[in-house]
């Protein structure tokens, strides 16, 4: 099991390094500066400036110097929010982006296993055909579809909810980013529950349960659920990034202080530590997630860990 | 089997032979299976109109994409000679979401032949090659599965400004992974079957044996794939232009018609409406052929 964890870990490392460094090198060849403001600044003003910073010096030595501040925890300062670190920033924008995000990964898990297992267990059914058709929907209908026109049904039409807005995370205004986000999720989430069932509903170990008597109940829960469910484990890395970018959409459209629409202003002013900043918070974020997915892999099946 | 007794030399044997000969390749099953899917042939039909009217559509509409008309600015569908009204600038609708239709679609292709000609090579080689190569290569489609692509894909898309070859290219290099991993798996099977054998005895180079040999037998899993990618590209796309990273104004695709649609929704709901269902439509269909045709391939589940 350690050497399983150790050597997983031994992926995740290189691969952030190697988002730090192509993310930096990219940002860098972008035309433009974050100095470039409204006003032109005099020469002398912005050669200042860019020592300030350390931008003076050759790209390989910033990029040492940057690399040795992320080792020690050190995002560096923003370029364009005077008297605010990365770190800062992520501090007070990271609540919305986790609120969003946790909710509807949860709700969607809940659902989608539910919605699966019915499907599954009603195989070729009605109740099958209708799950199956919100499945394919809701993988059609992109996020930034349903947001606007649930905006405009619900919010400006009927005017039951707030249309955009944070307010402090008042449940009113969180209800339709939910929504929105936790759609496509449910549809894929069901899918695979329901692939997953039906392989397993067929095997022989099913077969043996149903033998020794044992109610339908239980065997769904405890016998079949649980290895039904391992694809949906290995989901869990590509679900968090399915929600960051949906969440760029969504808090774009709800108008809401989170991370992904920082992101997309960030990168169009250059801010360059602020985007870099982002870009390492997201990677270890899927990083860690697809981890703790494997790490539950094999917990929850044996055939993982003995390989 | 019939109840027919065969006797060495009969005319009947000859005949039920042939006839067994010619029978049912399994691309003729395949097909069969495909067609009699609803759902597939519904989405045939649908993909096959939505095509046509992307290609010639934009030749017949009384106004062009990008013509401004201040009269007709906010003209609701079916007044002015509009059939799906005007935005913002009194430009028609029907021929935006006509030529936005054309370069969704014609992203969705190009980049997924990007994907399709990177993700066949990187996984036939290390199919093929295996070992050490193999590993190394499948290691990096490893990394690259993890990082966060589509911040790459907005990085790039503020790095070099949004022109479209760019984006073609970006969207093609975030989805060859899925391919390779698919190629590879179906070529580690591929290597030991005994013609590739036949074509390494008869003095076939490795690259003769990928070209000739693999690659035309990887066809089913790669047809279905591509099938699922192309609806996923045009979904990258969109969701850029929504961004405001993708294609640039007057220019249209559906996702930029969708964010202007958006944005003008309480005041024009057709500007929202009609590109969206126009979008969902079209990737309906895609989704019901992919879907469809890996029942007829790769039919395990029947």
């Amino acid at each position: 099991m350690l050497r399983f964890i150790g050597r997983r870990l031994l992926i995740a490392i290189p691969t952030l390094f190697l988002v730090i460094t192509v993310a930096f090198f990219m940002m860098r060849a972008a035309p433009g500066s974050p100095f470039d403001g409204d006003r032109k600044l005099s020469p002398e003003i912005e050669a200042n400036v860019m020592a300030k910073y350390g931008m003076d010096r050759p790209l390989h030595e910033q990029y040492g110097a940057y690399l040795a501040g992320v080792v020690q925890g050190d995002l560096g300062p923003s370029l364009k929010y005077k008297d605010k670190t990365v770190l800062q920033i992520l501090q007070e924008n990271y609540r919305v982006s986790l609120t969003l995000g946790l909710s509807s990964i949860i709700l969607a898990t809940v659902i989608g296993v539910s919605l699966g297992v019915l499907a599954a267990l009603r195989q070729n059914q009605t109740t099958d055909y209708v799950v199956m058709t919100i499945a394919i929907l809701g993988v059609c209908i992109p996020t930034f579809v349903t947001a606007p026109v649930l905006v405009l049904v619900i919010a400006s039409k009927l005017g039951w909810l707030p249309s955009a807005g944070w307010n402090g995370g008042a449940l009113t205004n969180l209800i339709l980013p939910i929504v929105v986000l936790t759609l496509p999720q449910v549809a894929i989430i069901s899918r695979l529950t329901r692939a997953g069932m039906v392989e397993v509903l067929r095997s022989n170990y099913i077969r043996t349960a149903r033998a020794k008597g044992l109610p339908e109940n239980r065997i769904v829960r405890r016998h079949a659920l649980r290895a039904a469910i391992l694809p949906l484990v290995s989901y869990l890395g590509p679900a968090a990034a399915g929600l960051i970018t949906g969440s760029l959409v969504v808090e774009k459209i709800f108008n809401l202080p989170g991370l992904g629409k920082f992101f997309v202003i960030s990168a169009l002013q250059r801010d360059y530590t602020v985007v870099m900043g982002m870009v390492i918070f997201y990677a270890a974020l899927i990083l860690i997630l697809n981890l703790i997915a494997d790490l539950l892999h094999a917990v929850l099946d044996p055939r993982v860990r003995l390989s | 089997m019939t109840g027919t007794i065969l006797t060495p030399g009969s005319r009947v044997g000859a005949e039920t032979m042939e006839k067994a000969a010619r029978g049912r390749s399994l691309w003729d099953d395949a097909r069969r299976r495909l067609l009699r899917n609803k759902a597939a042939v519904g989405g045939m039909i649908v993909l096959g109109l939505l095509v046509l009217a992307a290609i010639i559509g934009p030749y017949f509409t009384p106004y062009a994409y990008d013509q401004i008309n201040k009269d007709h600015v906010w003209a609701p569908p079916l007044t002015q000679g509009h059939l799906l009204g005007a935005d913002s600038l009194g430009r028609d609708l029907l021929a935006r979401l006509l030529t936005g239709l054309r370069v969704s679609l014609a992203i969705g292709l190009v980049a997924t032949s990007v994907s399709l000609i990177i993700g066949v090579a990187w996984g036939a080689m290390a199919g093929y090659l295996g070992g050490r190569i193999d590993e190394i290569m499948m290691r990096v489609v490893d990394v690259l599965y993890s990082l966060p692509f589509i911040f790459f894909v907005i990085l790039l898309m503020v790095t070099f400004g949004s022109n479209i070859i760019l984006i073609f290219v970006a969207i093609g290099a975030v989805e060859w992974l899925t391919m390779s991993r698919i190629v590879r798996g179906q070529t580690l099977s591929l290597k030991h079957k005994e013609f590739v054998e036949a074509a390494r005895a008869a003095g076939l180079g490795d690259g003769g044996i990928i070209a000739k040999h693999i690659i035309p037998n990887l066809l089913g899993p790669v047809v279905v794939y591509v099938t699922l990618t192309i609806p996923a590209v045009i979904l990258a796309e969109s969701f850029l232009s929504f961004l405001g990273l993708g294609v640039q104004p007057p220019m249209a695709s559906l996702g930029t018609l969708i964010a202007n649609g958006a944005q003008d929704m309480e005041l024009a709901w057709w500007l929202l409406v009609f590109p969206s269902l126009t979008m969902v439509v079209t990737l309906m269909s895609f989704n019901f052929i992919g879907d469809g045709l890996r029942d007829a391939i790769d039919p395990k589940d029947r």
